[in-house]
């Protein structure tokens, strides 16, 4: 743990930055913008993990473990979110959220 | 000393945390994350998971961001500025965080936290250990899975990425 810094003081740092992420996710009107906010929510919520284990259960693994795959989770998720941005946008020329309609049917 | 370092951290990820979400040049976003990223790397030094702070570095610093700003370059011209959202939306938006912030932070500040004093080093071994042991507690399935999962996302990413040809095969048979 840091000397000096109590776990209230982390936890506000990353909701802090979770809800930058939500807001962004929700004001931003392009794909690859919406897939940074989504990296900042998921980064939060990894740090939260983290924290929360070293500072409440020092002697077992579990929360690095889960962030382990939480991290791997989120390379495999923003690879298939890039092929699939860069396929539509050789089909419609576009990447903005009001332009993809195709997908709905 | 080790405070000091841990505030700064904050106040850098979270100034450019919401340069990232503001900004209106898409690279310049990006670049914005990675150093939010790298302050995440740099808490997980503080308190001492190392080999965290090392995939923290290599797979976001590293992988994730080098696969954005290839996308980014593949579909944008550098200097074309986004479209950004009506300013009573934005408005609307951010009072809602605020709100959900508040909540949160009440939340955690009402729960008593049981802290344990410890100032335990972390090996990389210890992780291997547990990450790969089949009794109680381990977690060798899931490692087992997720090693599947990314075998399927890379197939995934390289058929769905090709595209092109597939979807002509297709209008052709129908």
């Amino acid at each position: 743990m840091i000397a000096g810094i109590s776990i209230y003081e982390i936890l506000t740092v990353t909701s802090i930055l979770f809800f930058i992420g939500v807001y962004g996710f929700i004001t931003r009107k392009n794909l690859i913008s919406i897939l940074i906010s989504i990296e900042l929510i998921l980064n939060a919520s990894v740090v939260n993990f983290v924290v929360i284990n070293k500072y409440l259960y020092p002697d077992i693994l579990q929360g690095v473990l889960f962030s382990i795959f939480i991290i791997a989770v989120a390379a495999a998720e923003t690879a298939l979110a890039v092929s699939i941005i860069i396929n539509l946008y050789r089909q419609i020329n576009s990447v903005e959220v009001k332009d993809i309609e195709t997908m709905k049917y | 000393m080790e405070k000091y370092i841990f505030y700064i951290l904050a106040l850098i990820m979270i100034v450019f945390a919401i340069a990232s979400v503001t900004s209106r040049k898409m690279l310049r976003s990006v670049i914005f994350l990675l150093f939010v990223l790298c302050g995440i790397a740099g808490v997980y030094f503080l308190i001492d998971y190392n080999f965290l702070a090392a995939i923290q570095l290599t797979v976001y610093a590293g992988g994730i961001i080098v696969l954005i700003i290839f996308s980014v370059l593949l579909v944008h011209h550098i200097e074309m500025e986004l479209e950004i959202a009506k300013t009573s939306k934005q408005i609307i938006t951010a009072l809602a965080c605020l709100i959900g912030l508040g909540v949160f932070l009440t939340t955690i500040y009402a729960h008593d936290f049981i802290v344990v004093e410890n100032y335990i080093t972390t090996t990389t071994a210890d992780i291997g250990r547990k990450l790969l042991s089949y009794e109680d507690g381990g977690f060798i399935l899931p490692f087992e899975v997720i090693s599947v999962l990314l075998l399927a996302a890379m197939i995934g990413a390289i058929v769905i990425a090709k595209g092109g040809k597939l979807t002509n095969k297709n209008n052709k048979t129908i």
